[in-house]
């Protein structure tokens, strides 16, 4: 059955709190047992440029954003009519009013005027609020209503009172949410938001009554539930995991998990360290692996850039315990910092030169994110190689609601540890095995000392230049691969949503997942076939066997990417030989919406296309959701 | 038990070219280790890439042997994961002040306790003989088609300026005098620089054996005072700074070697240590790790 929800945005210049206006929101609603997915666009500037959030809220779990609005609230002009006013030559936008449904409703601040002939539609509910007289009532219990012009950042809030008010949702929790977020000596500022929340609830009730189509109700939900975004997730994850150092240099959208583990760290006890560059942020982690801590580092496409030689180096020297998380963001070089993409992949298959073994794992959702983190260290432990793990700024970015993480039946796994024999034991740090696995030990156990280098080099870790230390180290790293791949479940490497032998397979990576979740459910009940959806979330060691087999088998197979060539598609081809028909790309730097999918699968249905691009509804109409 | 120079070392051939200032520097590091008497298995020497890169494997203790100027990233990570460990950073000139140039300052700034020994000789040996950041302008090497067309960066200069609290210049052929030097930068909490003259016999036929033996003196046998007696003194320090700075500017007829400057501050490990309750105990083996309890976490998500 399609899901019903309720679709929020919220709009402003950066600096305005639309983002705790819509994190508040999102948190009360998830507290009220309804299921959010909810996401933030905006741009790479500190004050004063266009940055939008979306919340969408449904009783039913959702893992996705879509593009109608039911409910605008716009703090600024530029929210409803776009930037031609600051860019004359080259707008980047028109605003948000064509993105709300039809009967849907926009908030405003009334000093703006009639805008009825601007906004060229008359089918919308409109809901003027002067902001700056909600805000000056709210202060006057505070004695502080002659300053009202100075609290111009209550307007996020007011913009929320407004929201409660016409979605007739629970002002109680929303208070709560807002009291959590001001405490100490800070309370005296809840009070102030929630004088100015209740305020404005009160004037919305009062000028405009309550008959707006769309409300939102609390209700019981079973179970414990979280309400968390990418970056938090793997943050959780790498905790859990027993993560010793993690080291970063700023960048967006990766430090968000730093300064998260930064926060924690005393109570953890986790060195997190900021270092001068993505260089040295690699290298302190391949040191603090070798020296016997779980060790990791977080960053971007630019900062991965500078990273290549340490992943060598860490490969070259078996470093257990290294984990890189890549978030993705718009490329290529700068590009799009504060945007999605997923165009990463290429690169994190092939992040240095030569030929190493190395691990990628792509986790398509929180959930995923968790425990492949966890995982993750598990791997770089046992296997001693670099483990990559590739998320992206709409992962670290979004929150959804989820069921809160199980952690009991998680165990660390060191991996295979040298047992020293007594003094000057004759430990070979690269012995050669079967497995290819040289037992690691930790550093300053008595007796036992060890050398590598990042040259070639014998199994006591000494430089070598001979062709048969060469040939066998090259081939012991390499077997580590294949055990790898023998003994990592595919349940890890890709999973097939929905059922085995559906009429049209999708196939996708990554957090292209939710908006493709949420589709299965609407393109069943639209074309009357049946669909599945192959996600593959190991892109090395590849499961081509498995994944061939299912492409083999399948009857129509529709490939979806957030990128430009289809980077996935290109190495299913590679490993397996199949060449999917249809790709539905996107590379505007903004997520997949649940129409997006609609649309693309429709067309690949109906017009056969090969190459389908999407561009965000930001620039164009709105995909319609379909009739049902 | 006590140790003996030669517990030190390793049966690895020693690849130098003869006559290397290098032996110098292996020698006088296999001596500071023994007269310290550091069990091999508490050491770790790191090393970047470059004919002084191959140090860590003629050195009986841990050996890591890193990157072309990444050396002091890795010790570092290595230091703050396995605290206990006696940290020593190797490297050239090129490696240290060239491609690692902006490691180089990082590290005065963090002040991690570690070692690091930089074998400067004016030229990229390993490459057969480029200008390295260290060789005067104008001056043309054997192995260099023209003259240097780049001024040199003074490394004690540079390491005052990027808060080194351990500054000091030593010579590869007074073995005696470097390892004292080297014993007295493992002793220093903090990070510990050491500029060490280091002819290369192959490829810089001007400063030679010959020329800086004629040159040297030793900085405490003239009166010099390096130490900050007063470390929350900031005038002193400036002053220590001042002094040490016009020191090493001194490179004419007379070459100083020795400490130039040193102060105690608080290191890395000791603002971890306030911060992280457990640190130190507990990162490399990490029992407590692994019962981490995420429940407070979780319940803020709520």
């Amino acid at each position: 059955m399609p899901k019903r929800f309720v679709s929020w945005m919220i709009g402003g210049p950066q600096g305005s709190g639309i983002n705790v206006a819509a994190e508040t929101l999102a948190k009360a609603f998830s507290r009220g047992g309804l299921y959010v997915f909810a996401n933030i666009e905006y741009h790479s500037n500190i004050m004063g440029k266009h940055s939008y959030y979306r919340v969408r809220v449904s009783e039913d779990p959702i893992h996705a954003p879509v593009e109608e609005v039911h409910l605008l609230a716009a703090l600024d002009e530029e929210t409803l009519f776009g930037d031609h006013h600051h860019n004359p030559e080259f707008p980047t936008h028109h605003g948000h009013v064509h993105e709300v449904v039809p009967g849907g409703g926009i908030i405003y601040d009334a000093d703006l005027g009639d805008i009825r002939d601007r906004l060229k539609r008359d089918d919308l509910r409109l809901y003027p609020v002067p902001y700056f007289e909600m805000i000056r009532r709210a202060l006057e219990p505070f004695g502080k209503a002659a300053e009202y012009r100075q609290y111009d950042i209550m307007r996020n809030t007011v913009a929320l009172g407004a929201t409660l008010a016409i979605l007739d949702y629970d002002f109680d929790l929303v208070a709560e949410v807002i009291r959590e977020q001001f405490k100490g000596r800070r309370a005296r500022l809840a009070d102030m938001n929630i004088q100015a929340l209740r305020v404005t609830y009160d004037y919305v009730h009062e000028h405009f009554g309550n008959d707006f189509p769309w409300k939102v109700r609390r209700r019981e939900r079973r179970g414990d539930h979280i309400l968390i975004r990418g970056v938090q997730a793997v943050a959780l994850g790498k905790l859990q995991a027993g993560l010793g150092v993690q080291t970063y240099y700023p960048i967006s959208p990766a430090t968000d998990e730093s300064t998260y583990l930064e926060a924690v760290q005393s109570k953890y006890n986790v060195v997190v360290i900021q270092t001068e560059d993505e260089i040295s942020a690699i290298n302190m982690a391949v040191g603090a692996a070798h020296a016997g801590a779980r060790a990791s580092t977080s960053t971007a496409g630019p900062g991965f850039a500078l990273m290549p030689e340490g992943i060598g180096f860490a490969a070259i020297t078996e470093a257990p315990g290294l984990v890189v998380f890549l978030y993705q963001r718009g490329g290529p070089s700068t590009g799009l910092p504060t945007r999605t993409e997923q165009a990463d992949l290429g690169f994190a298959l092939h992040p240095a030169h030569g030929e190493f073994p190395h691990i990628v794992i792509a986790p398509g959702d929180v959930v995923e994110a968790f425990y492949d983190s966890f995982e993750a260290f598990n791997w770089a432990d046992r296997y001693q190689m670099p483990v990559i793990v590739l998320v992206d700024k709409y992962l670290a970015s979004s929150y959804i609601t989820v069921p809160r993480f199980e952690t009991r039946h998680l165990v660390i796994d060191r991996g295979i540890r040298y047992q020293p024999a007594g003094q000057r034991d004759g430990y070979l740090r690269h012995a050669v095995t079967e497995s290819g696995i040289s037992p690691w030990v930790v550093p300053g156990t008595e007796g036992v000392v060890f050398w590598t280098t990042s040259d070639e080099h014998n199994p006591k870790g000494h430089i070598s230049e001979g062709v048969l230390h060469r040939m066998e180290q090259m081939d012991k790293r390499m077997r580590k691969l294949e055990l790898a791949a023998r003994e990592i479940p595919d349940s890890k490497k890709f999973t097939l949503h929905g059922p085995a032998d559906a009429q049209v397979t999708l196939v996708g990576w990554g957090t292209t997942k939710g908006a493709i979740l949420d589709a299965l459910e609407e393109l069943s009940a639209l074309n009357g076939l049946t669909f599945n959806f192959l996600q593959i979330r190991m892109m090395r060691p590849f499961p081509a066997e498995p994944v061939g087999a299912i492409l083999r088998r399948a009857r129509r197979v529709i490939l979806i990417e957030n990128n430009y060539s289809g980077q996935l598609g290109n190495l299913i081809r590679e490993m397996t030989g199949f060449r999917i028909p249809h790709r539905v790309l996107k590379y505007d730097g903004r997520p997949f919406t649940v129409n997006e999918i609609l649309e693309g699968v429709r067309r690949a249905l109906e017009n056969d296309e090969e190459r389908i691009v999407m561009i965000s509804s930001e620039a164009r109409e709105v995909i319609p959701w379909p009739t049902r | 038990m006590a140790y003996a120079v030669k517990d030190y070392k390793t049966e690895v051939w020693v690849d130098w070219c003869p006559g290397c200032g290098d032996f110098g520097i292996l020698n006088a590091i296999h001596q500071a280790l023994a007269a310290l008497q550091l069990p091999p298995h508490k050491v770790a020497v790191f090393s970047g890439i470059g004919c002084s890169g191959k140090t860590p494997h003629y050195i009986g203790t841990y050996g890591i042997h890193t990157l072309h100027g990444r050396v002091l990233p890795v010790a570092t990570g290595f230091k703050l994961a396995n605290p206990e460990m006696t940290v020593i950073a190797v490297g050239g000139d090129g490696d240290g002040y060239g491609i690692g140039a902006g490691y180089f300052l990082a590290a005065g700034r963090r002040n991690v306790d570690l070692t690091y020994i930089v074998y400067n000789n004016g030229v990229y040996g390993l490459t057969k003989g480029q200008a390295s950041p260290t060789l005067p302008k104008g001056v043309q090497t054997k192995s260099l088609p023209e003259p240097n067309l780049m001024e040199a960066l003074n490394p004690i200069a540079v390491a005052l300026g990027a808060g080194y609290t351990f500054i000091a210049r030593g010579y590869a052929y007074d073995v005696r005098h470097l390892r004292d030097l080297i014993v007295a930068a493992i002793q220093h909490r903090g990070t510990a620089l050491i500029d060490v003259l280091q002819p290369c016999p192959t490829y810089n036929n001007i400063y030679t054996r010959e020329y800086y033996n004629a040159r040297v003196y030793k900085l405490e046998e003239t009166g010099y005072d390096p130490v900050v007696h007063n470390p929350t003194d900031e005038k002193e320090i400036v002053e220590k700074k001042a002094q040490a700075l016009l020191k090493a500017y001194e490179n004419g007829d007379r070459i100083p070697i020795g400490i130039f400057y040193r102060v105690e501050r608080p290191t890395l490990e000791d603002e971890l240590a306030a911060r992280l309750p457990h640190w130190g105990k507990a990162l490399a083996n990490l029992e407590p790790i692994y019962q981490r309890d995420l429940t407070p976490l979780l319940d803020e998500l709520r």
